[in-house]
């Protein structure tokens, strides 16, 4: 690669007044791929190039309409739907009290939004590999001169006729602008492995920080004094009582609410005569029941009572409830076997309520009857 | 002192000098080495630092307990800094928003750093809501994000709007910042020699080319960007006076809050952006960037919100006794002749009175006196801060729960660290960044636009 590639001819100038006529003549020419390169705005240029107005504070508009619409729509979904809580007897959805929030986020997200648009879309930066780099034009017209550059790409363009015109409109330095071979090889540094290998980095060490604040130093003083209190926890001694426990019996006699004593312990068959369910059979009390015998009684009874145990010999099958003798049992005689357990089944009292009890009575009642229905269920 | 014709447009940057002095003077903080006195003012500013880790290694460890805040006093220093602060943040936007919006150019010498200085006194006050809350490490649930709670945040409680207020300032200012900053880096990219200068210089410059079809975009976007920060800087103190109104405490209740606080921030944000630059101007040499008249026109700004302010005092009184609400009425006269009399009378002499001394030209230009002022002025807006928030609660509706508020040790070396927190940026400013847009300033010296003599 000895043949250096074209890629502009520059013309620097020393007054704003001739940069202006520069680009005026430059544009009525024709030429289409040029630029003109000042250290700060000129007043006036953007109309000597025919530049059509900038078309970014549509990109405002869009973007800061859709942060307004997006921050309503969620408040609205956080504070009346998802989380509904009434505070100071304001209704859910309290339009006034969003204005503030709504307001931000659409200047938030319109002002991030516009300038990335700008440098990242409009003008493809960052981009330091650009062929006017590292040039000595560049530093003139960073500092105090003003260039006009016009690019070979251009159709109209000819090396002799751009000196020519580049000389008629008085520039005092006209060079040319060549690629160097590294802006020609240029590829994105973003495949390159340095930069892989930074980003991978980058990864380990943000997860591997929030891990270790997540569930290390969180658990650390003083910022785990919330937790660990000067203060007596159930399981913890103490030297308060005689009996060197934290933790007190509850005065005897006391019982748990909703508990009532159950006086049929070891009594089956009184269980039987005595106890009556006092549900209705309903559609709702029967789904309750269907729920609860699905979770606690399925297991080894099976879905349909049969004894098909799902366990898989780790505990011996139970009998059918199908058979006879179930199926002639009182409800309250189901109802004992529940609460006080038989053979190697357990109580179930601290799994399911009185209510839950009766509710899956009920519905034992229902499965017995759909395997061994009546005449008059057939018709 | 000189005769001014305010008839004729003053020249922003005096004497028409080359442009390329003006970029050798703006850059050459950044291109020598720092000086003794450098050091020795940032071991100043360090060691003031040192009492605020100091002091919120006492507040983490022994709990906010260690601030005099009391029952009923709940509020304290913690928050009358954190208004203090942001109010000095306000000057910034001010200069760089509606001023541009405006058309003032004398703005552009002293643009640049009143941002910076927004940034850095944002940052300071963004602090003090963060500690206050006794457990910063779970400042996160200040935020609406989904979590294993289920719960999501009060979207009708004006601290929450303080949150996305304050956020979004920050945010905003940074990027406005930026978006200035991009043509210096350029600058300063193509003067670097050292080639780790360079390497810094043009990765944040981004590869900026100074070309038009660049600066036609860069010119609607800083238009757009000022046209959005104006609205929002005074929404910002708007939501903080909030934090205060839509309260039922007496003498925090009130409808003139917003446009009160917003006047009063931009007020103590002047003062303090006249300070640092009084003194920027004499290290520097900036004399004739940041001119008398410059520092002229902002004392115009500080006499003109310094009477609004007076002016809001005087309304709350009148509104106090024109109300009979007899709480409120109560409150007035409380502060004017009660316990915390001292703070409301240092700040009415501050605040009210010496901005007035500014009618007269001799004061308006003279910078020794008008540094004075400035400092007079902080120290007034900092009390009225304290006098609101801590008055108020000290005796509200209820005389048995009345309580005396006095700050602790630890209250102090905290106040004293956020400025220390503050200047700490400031210098380091100095010397990482130019001080004053350097495309800016050239833009506006005599000359440096098209006559139009051909149009």
């Amino acid at each position: 690669m000895n043949e250096k590639i074209l890629y502009s001819y520059t013309g620097v100038f020393n007054s704003p007044n001739a940069i202006i006529n520069a680009a005026e003549k430059v544009s009525e020419k024709g030429y289409k791929k040029y630029d003109v390169h000042t250290p700060y705005p000129l007043h006036g240029m953007n109309k000597a190039m025919k530049l059509p107005p900038s078309k970014l504070g549509y990109v405002a508009l869009v973007i800061g309409l859709s942060g307004a619409l997006s921050a309503l729509l969620l408040m609205f979904w956080m504070s009346a739907v998802d989380y509904p809580i009434v505070i100071g007897g304001k209704p859910l959805f309290s339009f006034p009290a969003y204005v503030p929030v709504i307001f931000e986020v659409t200047v938030l997200s319109a002002s991030i939004a516009t300038v990335l648009t700008m440098l990242f879309i409009f003008f493809k930066l960052p981009n330091n590999a650009h062929p006017l780099h590292g040039t000595e034009y560049m530093k003139n017209v960073a500092a105090d001169k003003y260039g006009i550059s016009i690019q070979a790409e251009d159709e109209k363009f000819d090396e002799v006729e751009v000196k020519k015109l580049l000389e008629e409109c008085g520039a005092i330095n006209i060079t040319a602008i060549y690629y160097d071979e590294e802006e020609i090889n240029h590829k994105h540094k973003i495949l390159e492995p340095k930069f892989i290998g930074f980003l991978l980095f980058t990864a380990l060490l943000t997860s591997g920080v929030s891990y270790f604040t997540l569930n290390k130093v969180l658990y650390m003083s003083p910022f785990n004094w919330m937790m660990e209190q000067n203060k007596l926890n159930p399981q913890s001694t103490s030297t308060i009582f005689a009996d060197g426990f934290g933790m007190r019996n509850p005065v005897e006699g006391t019982i748990p609410r909703g508990y009532l004593p159950y006086p049929y312990k070891g009594q089956p068959e009184a269980a039987g005569v005595n106890l009556i369910n006092p549900l209705p059979v309903t559609k709702q009390i029967l789904d309750i029941g269907q729920k609860k015998f699905d979770i606690y009684c399925s297991p080894c009874h099976g879905f349909n009572g049969e004894g098909d145990s799902r366990l898989r010999g780790q505990f011996p099958n139970p009998p059918s409830l199908h058979s006879e003798k179930v199926r002639t049992w009182s409800d309250g005689r189901i109802f004992h076997v529940i609460t006080d357990g038989q053979n190697i089944m357990p109580s179930y009292s601290s799994q399911l309520n009185t209510d839950e009890k009766w509710a899956v009575v009920h519905y034992i009642r229902t499965l017995q009857r759909a395997l061994n229905a009546k005449e008059s269920d057939l018709q | 002192m000189s005769v001014v014709d305010y008839s004729q447009e003053l020249s922003v940057v005096e004497g028409k000098p080359p442009l390329r002095s003006l970029d050798d003077l703006i850059a050459k903080p950044l291109e020598v080495k720092p000086d003794r006195k450098f050091y020795i003012a940032l071991s100043v500013t360090l060691s003031m630092l040192g009492l605020f880790v100091i002091g919120l290694a006492l507040t983490f460890w022994y709990g906010i307990g260690m601030w005099g805040n009391n029952n009923p006093v709940g509020w304290a220093f913690d928050i009358v800094n954190f208004v203090f602060w942001v109010g000095i943040g306000h000057a910034g936007t001010l200069i760089s928003a509606i001023l541009f919006l405006f058309r003032q150019k004398w703005r552009t010498g002293i643009a640049r750093f009143a941002e910076g200085m927004t940034i850095f006194a944002v940052m300071t006050a963004l602090l003090f809501p963060l500690i206050h809350v006794g457990r910063p490490w779970l400042d996160g649930w200040l935020l609406p994000y989904p979590n294993q709670h289920g719960v999501w945040t009060n979207f009708t409680s004006p601290l929450l709007w303080d949150v996305f207020a304050v956020s979004t300032y920050f945010a905003v200012s940074l990027i406005f910042w930026y978006v200035g900053l991009i043509p210096d880096f350029g600058s300063l990219r193509e003067r670097a020699t050292g080639k780790f200068k360079k390497i810094i210089y043009s990765t944040f410059s981004l590869g900026w080319r100074f070309s038009n079809r660049h600066w036609h975009h860069y010119e609607m976007v800083y238009l757009i960007l000022a046209g959005f920060a104006t609205p929002l800087v005074l929404s910002v103190h708007t939501i903080v006076s909030f934090d205060f109104a839509v309260s039922i405490i007496p003498g925090w209740h009130t409808t003139i809050f917003p446009p009160y606080f917003v006047a009063g921030a931009v007020f103590s944000g002047f003062a303090m952006v006249q300070n640092v630059l009084i003194a920027v101007r004499k290290i520097f040499n900036y004399e004739h960037i940041i001119t008398v008249d410059t520092l002229e026109k902002m004392n115009k700004i500080m006499l003109v919100t310094g009477s609004m302010v007076g002016y809001a005092y005087a309304m709350e009184f009148f509104i106090a006794w024109y109300s009979g609400v007899q709480a409120e009425t109560f409150t007035f006269f409380n502060r004017a002749l009660g316990p915390y009399a001292w703070a409301y009378w240092i700040m009415v002499t501050c605040n009210v009175i010496s901005p007035q001394l500014f009618w007269v030209k001799k004061i308006r230009r003279s910078v020794p006196v008008m540094f004075v002022i400035a400092i007079f002025v902080n120290v007034g807006m900092w009390f009225e801060r304290f006098v609101i928030v801590v008055t108020s609660l000290s005796r509200d509706f209820l005389p048995s729960s009345w309580a005396y508020y006095t700050p602790t040790y630890v209250d102090f070396m905290i106040l004293i660290g956020s400025f220390g927190f503050f200047f700490t940026w400031i210098l380091l400013f100095t010397k990482a960044l130019p001080v004053v847009s350097m495309a800016e300033v050239k833009a506006v010296v005599d000359g440096s636009q098209p006559s139009h003599e051909d149009h």
